[in-house]
């Protein structure tokens, strides 16, 4: 009897310290589970998420260039799946990296929840010449900066050369030529010429910033106050625009970064694709321009609305943020400003597509000026669309609550594929929707 | 334990209570030990949690002001929260039409099976089986694929036809697309729980009502699935949990139909993009904990209407 109970007794703590250990095993910010290995021991190690394709090679070349700082890199998934571990991470107050990979449209999103470190104090001045001033702006919040810029999504329009040629167009200077085209096209029983695709708000947001919409003002000097301008004319008259493109049938309806969408790219159902710098390298991963469709592509600049003023956008682009919970944040800053920021990194980055790089150095070297890219049929796309678009572009700023006001935006245009809405009204429920949530969240709406 | 004190010299009273009292002890302590493990972990892993979330969403957290404590306001803001609603309404809708439409087939699947002792038969039920055992997002991936218009097989049946393939993952036929995955994924598990308290009948009474002259159909609705009826009961109350926690399936759809499926699109999905990617874990703890609640009163009032054919609970 006194055995048994002694056994029960053993087996009941047994469990718990099975519970304890359980508990006690941090989440993903420990050192001891690097995707990369650390050849160098005894030396200070910060740790970093990411998902550029290339990021092993990135951390390897950072490693082998530095002996006072190793990198520890873990990849805990792309875009969506990495915010989401990392606000639960600043919820939970444990958990987050050192040093995080972000787009820039998220940085103020995670800046106002205090997670990042502002790393003007960490040797800014020393790379401050290196990036644009459109780039800096993108990584800023007010005058502090929170990021350093890596790669960028100036935007153009890729359209397949075959169509272009059958239907006899030449690409569209103007979004009225774009609609004269597309009607052409369509009217000889040609593919679609574009498309709408719901979860691509991002898209939407920029060709509205294109047209003079400016939809959020945030000063962090005053941080109870935003502007919210969602529902202006230039808001109004994109999202009509394109609403009435796909009412006529001239542009699809399919959410895009889907196989459905892929595959239609490659059997040429859409002329047109209205991209960034990076989809050339996300296209061809995804299977597009290797077999029939080899050498159909090439990249125009986006279409204007006042051809006498024309105005360049962005769409996507990433940098490399330093959060508050790095226990050493000059070490991490110096990480941030480090990464990805050598030649060889860049040059395997711009060569395979992977990024439109940022970075002067990188942005002056011939070999990219004049590089003729592939995907395009040799097309030198960087002198021609890309550079240029990126030069001209002035940086925005972006919601504290980005997440919220693309989901909404998504929901709003879905409701206008489904022609229950015009483009003008979607615009007035997105700014009652967005404007209620800042309201919700603290914020003084103006 | 009267063996035990029956086998001693008499005590007094007082002894005897005594002695009665300690062997009390350790048979409680004892008691306790054993059921100490499944207690700890049921704590840890189910109260526990419970109780935080309970706790959370009675706070509420702002981007500017912080976080303060406000009682029941995010459950009056989920009752008056148009995404919660319509997501709940979503629910109830699928429910009404999902449930009896798997229950149907399982119930229709499982009598043929037991009628039937044919090795096609026992081939067939492990076929009708099998899509359970496939993992819901494999399922769901899949269906994703053969939904699709570019390369899924229904634009070339359609086209056979002279028809244009329906797109289930567009806005109006997404319910039925969803209907699909769902049914083809749990009918087969229902059918088998079906078919095991169908073994579990006395074939006795099949044969007596034979002699009285009944015939298969009559043996069927008079005899077997009245005495099924807890089975049938049993699975109703799963299917009704399983399908107002609806998840799984429209959050895998989502990755190709992001536009027909939004954030809210059933209340556990609205719960986990406040939670998850919104950072509002206070308000997304409110709306499960309003979820649970509408789950308990769907359940009991289920139950409270078919008490008298239970045998479980």
């Amino acid at each position: 009897m006194k055995r048994r109970r002694i056994l029960a007794t053993v087996a009941m703590l047994a469990a718990g310290s099975g519970l304890v250990a359980c508990s006690s095993d941090g989440g993903g910010s420990d050192a001891s589970n690097c995707t990369n290995t650390i050849t160098k021991q005894n030396v200070p190690v910060v740790t970093m998420w990411g998902w550029y394709p290339n990021t092993q090679l990135v951390v390897d070349n950072f490693n082998k260039q530095h002996d006072d700082v190793q990198v520890c890199w873990t990849n805990v998934g792309q875009g969506g799946d990495e915010y989401d571990k990392f606000q639960t991470a600043i919820s939970a107050g444990t958990g987050a990296p050192d040093v995080i990979m972000v787009e820039a449209d998220r940085i103020p999103t995670f800046q106002i929840q205090g997670a990042l470190v502002d790393i003007k104090q960490y040797g800014y001045d020393a790379v401050k010449a290196n990036y644009g001033e459109g780039a800096w702006k993108d990584v800023s919040v007010g005058d502090k900066v929170y990021g350093v810029p890596v790669d960028g999504g100036p935007m153009g329009m890729i359209y397949r050369k075959d169509i272009f040629d059958k239907y006899k167009i030449t690409p569209p200077k103007t979004w009225a030529e774009y609609e004269q085209a597309a009607q052409k096209v369509k009217d000889a029983g040609g593919p679609l010429f574009g498309d709408l695709g719901a979860n691509v708000p991002a898209v939407l947001m920029a060709l509205q910033i294109q047209k003079g919409a400016s939809p959020f003002t945030y000063d962090p000097a005053q941080p109870k106050s935003i502007g919210v301008k969602l529902n202006d004319q230039a808001s109004k008259d994109v999202l009509d625009y394109w609403g009435g493109l796909a009412k006529k049938g001239l542009v699809g309806t399919q959410d895009q970064f889907t196989p459905e969408y892929i595959s239609g790219v490659i059997n040429g159902n859409y002329a047109t694709y209205i991209s960034a710098a990076w989809a050339p390298g996300y296209l061809t991963g995804a299977g597009v321009g290797k077999g029939q469709d080899t050498g159909k592509f090439a990249v125009a600049p986006l279409p204007q609305w006042d051809p006498a003023n024309p105005v360049q956008v962005n769409w996507g682009g990433s940098a490399f943020s330093v959060t508050k919970q790095a226990k050493k944040p000059e070490l991490a800053a110096k990480v941030a400003y480090g990464l990805y920021a050598d030649k060889e990194s860049l040059t395997d980055g711009w060569t395979n597509q992977i990024i439109f790089p940022l970075n002067l150095t990188a942005l002056k070297d011939p070999a990219f000026v004049d590089l003729k890219v592939a995907f395009f049929d040799g097309q030198q796309a960087n002198k021609e669309v890309y550079l240029p678009a990126a030069d001209a572009y002035k940086g925005v700023a972006y919601a504290p609550f980005g997440q919220y006001y693309l989901d909404a935006m998504t929901k709003q245009v879905s409701e206008v594929i489904k022609g229950s809405i015009t483009g003008s009204q979607a615009a007035d429920r997105l700014q009652e929707d967005v404007a209620k949530y800042a309201k919700e969240q603290g914020f003084t709406v103006q | 334990m009267t063996l035990l004190t029956e086998k001693r010299a008499p005590r007094t009273q007082h002894e005897k209570r005594k002695i009665r009292g300690k062997v009390h002890l350790r048979e409680h302590l004892m008691g306790w030990l054993f059921v100490g493990p499944f207690g700890v972990v049921f704590l840890a892993f189910l109260i526990a949690p419970l109780g935080y979330a309970l706790y959370l969403s009675l706070f509420q957290k702002k981007l500017i002001g912080g976080t303060s404590f406000v009682l029941f306001d995010n459950y009056v803001k989920a009752f008056t929260d148009p995404s919660f609603l319509s997501g709940v309404w979503f629910v109830l809708r699928f429910s009404l039409v999902s449930i009896p439409l798997q229950i149907l087939i399982a119930l229709a699947l499982a009598l043929i099976l037991d009628a039937v002792t044919t090795l096609f038969a026992r081939f067939s039920r492990l076929m009708i089986f099998l899509p359970y055992a496939i993992p819901t997002v494999i399922g769901a991936v899949m269906w994703g694929f053969l939904y699709s218009k570019g390369f899924g097989p229904l634009t070339d049946i359609f086209g056979l036809f002279g028809a244009t393939a329906p797109d289930f993952l567009s806005s109006d036929l997404i319910f039925y697309g969803l209907l699909n995955v769902v049914t083809w994924q749990w009918a087969g598990y229902y059918m088998i729980i079906l078919y095991a308290a169908l073994q579990g009948v006395d074939p006795t009474l099949y044969e007596a009502a034979r002699m009285d002259g009944a015939g298969r159909w009559q043996i069927a609705t008079r005899i077997k699935i009245p005495l099924i009826a807890p089975a049938l009961i049993l699975i109703l109350v799963f299917s009704l949990i399983g399908t107002l926690q609806f998840f799984n399936e429209p959050q895998i759809l989502r990755y190709l139909a992001a536009g027909t499926i939004g954030t809210d699109f059933t209340p556990n999905m609205y719960a986990y993009q406040q939670a998850f990617s919104l950072a509002n874990f206070n308000y997304g703890s409110a709306i499960s904990f309003a979820l649970g609640g509408i789950v308990f009163i769907c359940v009991y009032a289920f139950l409270f209407f078919t008490r008298k054919r239970r045998s479980f609970l």
